[in-house]
């Protein structure tokens, strides 16, 4: 069952069609998925005071109700390692269209996966795992299943990515964390599943995993019309 | 829903014959019925008559014997009053020839048929279909009887969304020498759908394998159907056309532009160990391997061959559909070798492919088809036999499935169809064991078990 907090996010974004990313990170959080260390700051000084506090480099990223692709309009910026880049970035973040704010996160380090969900029409949600980040639609490297999924599908899915290898430790680098990634799978699926007709789709791009922990570091609701 | 009136009746009403026009579908239905099936048929038209010799009732109530099934095939806007006599009447189902309903906007029509049908727990094929053939008992397919072409009776239901795919599909079947329990046109599909008639063929006990052409399901149709043929004890094969790809529209997520409708067919489909074919050459492959071998394989694939190039030609098929060839031990190679006649020890090559050669004789095939039936590493063996070697006989078909029968492993077998070879193909198909025409069909019957182990 959804709770509260969450039924409120969704409706409060419904005429917009989909949810603020600050909003759709707390929703995750709240269904148990690990998300960055993150604030929502108006001004520079303050993204400067929570950078200083999380430690460099941080990610800075555009708060806007009229940008869904953030990148595509250059409203992310990773690796800013100083106070005049946070400032520099918040600036230029300024001059956006619809500019509500700015995204103060952690920098996190792992492969970038996607974690997605659809409402098919024939067969209803349907969960995919794949390589994600910015190129996911170049590389179209997904499994699908269809939800429900139990904890121990990561690994039939896994198995069915072209690039299988580079979760299972490639060329020296550590294996992500199955275990990890095979819980936030279960749980997102389970929260989907409630979400049902509300929503048309989701992507988490990325989930940024590492050999320790698996972490939603974007997410994109999109809701039913 | 209880179909096996629909399927296997003894009595059938045909709704609709012409008195005046021979050629009417209604009248091909009911002369090849009354010709060439077991099923007893009754003539029906509001006119009422004689045709040829026999009466021609006004309504299905005024037939003196109790109606199994009846086909209907008159205009469109007549079918619910003739469903209303039906259901007086206590038929037990139809199969709805006449076209004129949703599929010319007369969508009314068609509900209106449904909910008659529905309330009085009649179940109906179509309307606008070709309808059912289901031999030795009926064949509603308007198609002319010199014209049509039959597979023998066999394991293999066949469900059509599409009636000229149907009759092209049995042409294809019978060519290969596919059996068919019952083939099926849906048409419209306005009460049974796919779903209804894979729960029906799960337990019907003549098929063994239920085969379905699909354009596409309704709203969350697709999921109860994925649960139903999950559980079927019958492998369960699918071909969708519309492989539309994801992508084209303009969609807001990346998810929902990759995840198009045909990717979310095809992935489900392979989750649950449904087979999809995803042509029709692998359709007609699929249907005649799962009709004799029911079990998923992982698909490591030991290949036996009279010639390298055949062999080379099966490795690449099988790495195309994902399929290993795992390399043979140096031991499991010296075994083999030793087991082979002398002449053949020296110039065959035995590490996978086991090429025996243009030298070997039928105890060679036989000894490498014994080897490797009993190797673990390989979960199916491919035979590329080559009927014109010189030391071979024709019996080796009917030998070679012998071993299937003393090791149970998956034997499939590669037979050029020509007439002069047909003693090959029938010593392995009165034995149960698949035979393809081409190497790549050989590996694509491999493929079929392969897609039955969940992924």
């Amino acid at each position: 069952m959804l709770n509260k907090e969450i039924k409120e996010i969704i409706s409060a974004s419904k005429d917009r069609g989909w949810v603020l990313e600050p909003d759709a990170k707390r929703l995750f959080s709240i269904a148990g998925l690990d998300i960055p260390h993150f604030t929502r700051v108006n001004t520079a000084e303050d993204a400067i005071r929570f950078a200083k506090k999380i430690g460099y480099p941080v990610v800075c990223k555009v708060v806007s109700p009229l940008v869904i692709h953030k990148s595509e309009r250059d409203g992310v910026a990773v690796g800013i390692m100083s106070d005049e880049e946070v400032t520099e970035t918040f600036e230029r973040f300024s001059g956006t269209d619809g500019f509500a704010g700015m995204l103060v996160e952690e920098t996190l380090s792992g492969i970038e996966l996607i974690v997605g969900a659809k409402i098919d029409y024939q067969f209803g949600p349907i969960i995919i795992l794949g390589i994600g980040g910015v190129g996911v639609e170049i590389y179209r490297d997904i499994a699908m299943r269809m939800a429900p999924l139990a904890e121990t599908d990561v690994e039939l899915m896994v198995k069915c990515l072209r690039a299988h290898e580079l979760l299972e430790g490639y060329r020296g680098s550590k294996p992500v964390n199955l275990k990890e990634l095979g819980r936030l799978l279960a749980r997102f699926s389970g929260l989907v599943m409630d979400l049902g007709e509300m929503i048309e789709s989701i992507d988490l791009n990325p989930v940024i995993c590492s050999s320790t922990k698996c972490v939603v570091a974007d997410a994109r609701i999109i809701l039913k019309e | 829903m209880e179909l096996e009136a629909v399927f296997k009746p003894k009595t059938m009403a045909v709704i609709g014959v012409s008195l005046t026009h021979g050629g009417h579908p209604a009248n091909v239905v009911y002369n090849k019925n009354n010709l060439r099936h077991e099923a007893e048929v009754f003539a029906v038209n509001h006119r009422g008559g004689v045709l040829q010799g026999k009466t021609v009732y006004k309504r299905v109530s005024d037939i003196p014997e109790e109606i199994d099934l009846a086909v209907i095939a008159t205009r469109a806007e007549i079918v619910p009053d003739i469903f209303q006599d039906c259901i007086e009447a206590r038929v037990n189902g139809a199969v709805v020839i006449s076209g004129g309903f949703a599929e010319t906007g007369r969508g009314e029509l068609q509900e209106s048929l449904v909910s008659l049908a529905k309330k009085a727990g009649f179940p109906f094929i179509g309307p606008n279909c070709l309808g059912v053939y289901s031999p030795p008992y009926i064949d509603t397919l308007f198609i002319p009887s010199e014209r049509i072409v039959r597979p023998d009776k066999g394991g293999v239901a066949f469900v059509s969304q599409s009636g000229g795919l149907l009759a092209d599909q049995m042409v294809k079947f019978a060519g290969e020498g596919v059996g068919l329990s019952s083939a099926v046109s849906i048409g419209n599909k306005a009460m049974i759908r796919e779903l209804d008639l894979l729960k029906y063929f799960a337990q019907d006990k003549e098929t063994d394998v239920v085969a379905f052409y699909v354009e596409g399901f309704g709203r969350d149709e697709g999921r109860d159907f994925i649960a139903a043929a999950a559980h079927c004890p019958k492998p369960v094969i699918v071909l969708k056309s519309g492989k539309t790809i994801g992508g084209k529209r303009a969609v807001s997520s990346h998810t929902a532009s990759m995840a198009g409708d045909y990717e979310v067919f095809s992935a489900v489909l392979a989750q649950y160990g449904v087979v999809e074919a995803r042509n029709e050459f692998e359709l007609l492959s699929f249907c005649e391997a799962l009709s004799c071998y029911h079990g998923p394989i992982q698909g490591r694939i030991g290949i036996i061959t009279g010639s390298g190039g055949h062999g080379a030609l099966a490795v690449d098929a099988c790495f195309s559909q994902g399929l290993s060839v795992p390399l043979l031990s140096e031991r499991d190679q010296d075994e083999i070798r030793r087991s082979v006649s002398p002449r053949v020890q020296a110039i065959a090559s035995f590490a996978n492919p086991i090429d025996l050669t243009g030298s070997a004789v039928d105890e060679d095939f036989m000894a490498a088809a014994q080897f490797l039936s009993k190797k673990k590493e390989v979960d199916c063996v491919v035979i590329l036999l080559l009927p014109y070697l010189p030391g071979i006989t024709s019996d080796l078909g009917a030998r070679l499935s012998q071993v299937y029968r003393r090791e149970g492993k998956p034997l499939i077998a590669y037979v050029p169809h020509v007439e002069r070879y047909r003693m090959f193909i029938e010593g392995f198909e009165l034995n149960r064991i698949p035979v393809a025409h081409s190497i790549e069909g050989a590996v694509d019957m491999a493929e079929a078990m392969r897609r039955q182990q969940p992924c």
